[in-house]
């Protein structure tokens, strides 16, 4: 028992420093940026800090932003295990939010707005698993591989957007990239007013995350997909179709990926936008990595990384500078904790031949 | 611009292809050896801020072409110590500094944005450029086009008939064999992967100081390095091939402005992402032809099958897989 305790302590104890080195590490090299940037780096810490836990609506919009996010990579959950690279989910969520606003454009005048309201999350949620389940195909029919189909997946499905806005719902007179027709009040999902929250989207993205580590952890998808996964081999010897559970998982990733879609469109934006991805679903595959697959662990990340996100939107007002800093402290995270993984890897195996 | 002139249209794929060619090159070196640099979008994105920033304040074009192959090389050096001495996932860590690198590129060269900067001059090469259709295609433009022209050559001879070049592919197929013939693949994957990312820096250069001169966010070169990416697939990872499907790619591009005048119902998104589901199309044919080579002996079938395949090529055996001693 006591030793026991001991390694978890030890164990414990190395994964803290690791965190802390891997911070420090990333605080260096963002400071260095600023500097090189001839920026303040205090100041634009501070900023972002300010602008993202500074006030219940700064939190409102970082959650607002933890939702998709945490959609998005609990999707990415189910792909990554059987070891597919969905990179196509930022189109997964854009066609969400198409089909959730295709539906809500039926619901305009005003007749039973919380059918149309459930008809267009089953519809966003459908137009992602179909976004998804073609990228799917591609790759399990036509063999390309997951990155390329998806990616060019993402661009078509951001033609379709713009077209749209430009095209056949464009306001009447003017068609900009401010969007489509805002919606009718009754088609919002009700918010939180101090914090501009909607609390339904936050209930479904917390839904998501338990449903998602029950699937993994308790359900038979869940353990083939991760046997698949390790040994694409020895699936073919326990009669697993490995093709069959590529595409289950692309349909549950793309079924996040338009959830979170439709609650963009319906909480967040109440229209379509030409950005109404944001790039969450790249961010997304960031946050899955950071938090090293683990269902747990990422909302967790997907709120820091959300933080960043909001907080950086006022460097550009306040300090002249581009938002994009967030993106870079992101990557910066990801590349400094797969190294710090590795050297761990690497000292661990030191350590056991010393051991032997 | 309505009017259609052959030798301009010609002129024009030759000098747009510079960017794309010169990335393709590169990232078909790399791959021979073995390395997927999957960072290429973010660090043409990077090496186009760093040529643009750099020929801004030094006026001068040379220096921001060499710092540009600096940059790529130096992304391309953490994809390769990731790979080579850290053995992570080319994939992850090169996808990462595909955002990361962008979004650097973004912050840092925002204060030079939309601003009037240098680009290269044309430089007609004084007795070839005279010959009549060959000399305004290929003999009156900037000397990076002339760079990437010889480049295409350069590669194949370096390849495919030096010694170096053997090592280079050998180590792409089989590393555990180099290993026991005394060559480190770890050497050879660490030169050729920064090499391919100087390329790469070169087609970041090429774009902001020739083909879409300036810099801005988008800057217009965003998405470019997927399409080389695929151009590699296309090429069958070899050289001329890849060459070649850069022009094709270039020639589309250009003939999409000329369809733009033409029919200008048709919304410019459409030309925009064009060339995306293209690729998809483009790789599916390919891995059919691939399929069918392989089940089927090519001996005795039509024309059809021979053009179809001399479009199959297979990759490096080794690609992707990280070599562990």
């Amino acid at each position: 028992m006591d030793v026991s305790n001991n390694m978890k302590y030890a164990t414990f104890f190395r994964f803290f420093r690791d965190v802390i080195l891997t911070v420090i590490v990333v605080f260096s090299f963002t400071t260095l940026i600023l500097l090189l940037a001839g920026a303040p780096p205090l100041a634009a810490y501070y900023q972002i800090f300010k602008g993202s836990l500074g006030s219940w609506l700064k939190l409102g919009q970082v959650i607002s932003v933890w939702i998709p996010l945490t959609l998005c990579s609990c999707g990415l959950l189910y792909t990554f295990r059987i070891n597919l690279w969905n990179i196509g989910v930022e189109g997964q969520v854009m066609m969400g939010a198409v089909f959730t606003t295709f539906v809500l454009r039926f619901g305009m005048n005003g007749h039973m707005p919380l059918l149309y309201l459930c008809a267009a999350f089953a519809a966003g949620v459908a137009g992602g698993a179909v976004w998804a389940l073609f990228a799917g195909y591609l790759k399990t029919r036509g063999g390309i591989h997951e990155i390329f189909a998806g990616l060019g997946l993402n661009f078509v499905a951001q033609a379709i957007i713009l077209w749209l806005i430009f095209g056949p719902w464009k306001r009447p007179g003017i068609a900009s990239m401010s969007g489509t027709e805002p919606l009718p009040r009754d088609l919002w999902l009700p918010y939180v007013s101090y914090m501009r929250l909607s609390v339904v989207g936050l209930t479904l993205a917390v839904i998501a995350i338990v449903v998602t580590a029950l699937m993994l952890r308790y359900t038979k998808i869940g353990l083939y997909l991760k046997a698949i996964g390790s040994n694409l081999n020895a699936a073919h010897m326990f009669d697993l179709n490995p093709r069959t559970y590529m595409l289950i998982a692309m349909v549950f990733a793309g079924g996040c990926a338009g959830l979170a879609g439709s609650i963009q469109v319906t909480g967040v934006y109440h229209r379509l936008i030409p950005a109404i991805s944001s790039n969450y679903g790249y961010l997304a595959l960031l946050v899955v990595m950071l938090s090293n697959y683990n269902v747990w662990i990422s909302p967790a990340v997907a709120f820091f990384f959300a933080c960043l996100n909001v907080g950086s939107i006022q460097l550009p007002m306040v300090l002249q500078l581009d938002s994009s800093l967030s993106g870079v402290i992101q990557g910066a995270l990801v590349l400094a904790a797969l190294a710090m993984h590795a050297w761990r890897m690497r000292t661990q195996k030191t350590e056991g031949i010393a051991l032997s | 611009m309505s009017e259609f002139n052959v030798t301009i249209l010609l002129a024009s794929v030759v000098a747009g292809a510079v960017p794309i060619l010169l990335a393709t090159l590169g990232e078909t070196i790399t791959e021979k050896a073995g390395i997927i640099n999957l960072s290429l979008d973010g660090s043409i994105l990077l090496s186009a801020m760093t040529a643009f920033v750099v020929a801004y304040e030094t006026k001068s074009i040379i220096t921001g072409f060499a710092c540009a192959a600096l940059v790529g090389a130096l992304v391309a050096a953490v994809v390769a110590v990731f790979s080579i001495y850290l053995n992570q996932s080319q994939v992850a860590v090169g996808f990462v500094l595909t955002l990361m690198t962008r979004d650097l590129a973004y912050f840092l060269g925002n204060p030079y944005s939309r601003l009037q900067g240098p680009s290269a001059l044309q430089h007609p090469i004084p007795l070839l450029s005279d010959i009549p259709f060959l000399g305004k295609v290929f003999f009156n433009h900037t000397l990076p086009v002339y760079l990437s022209l010889l480049l295409i050559g350069l590669c194949w001879w370096y390849l495919y008939r030096t010694p170096q070049g053997l090592n280079l592919r050998a180590v792409g197929e089989n590393p555990r064999a180099c290993f026991a013939r005394g060559i480190s693949p770890a050497t050879i994957q660490m030169v050729y992967t920064l090499c391919g990312g100087a390329f790469v820096g070169l087609a970041g250069a090429a774009y902001s100081l020739c083909t879409k001169p300036g810099w801005g966010r988008p800057q217009g070169a965003e998405g470019a390095g997927w399409i080389a990416l695929a151009l590699v697939i296309f090429g069958g990872w070899h050289p001329v091939r890849a060459a070649i499907g850069a022009y094709l790619f270039a020639f589309l591009q250009v003939i999409g402005i000329y369809f733009q005048n033409w029919f200008p119902s048709i919304p410019a998104q459409v030309f925009q992402v064009a060339p995306f589901p293209l690729m998809i199309f483009t790789l599916l044919i390919i891995n059919f032809v691939q399929k069918k080579s392989a089940t089927d002996s090519m001996v005795g079938k039509g024309w059809i099958q021979s053009i179809l395949g001399t479009l199959s090529g297979a990759p490096p055996t080794a690609l992707g897989k990280p070599y562990k001693t």
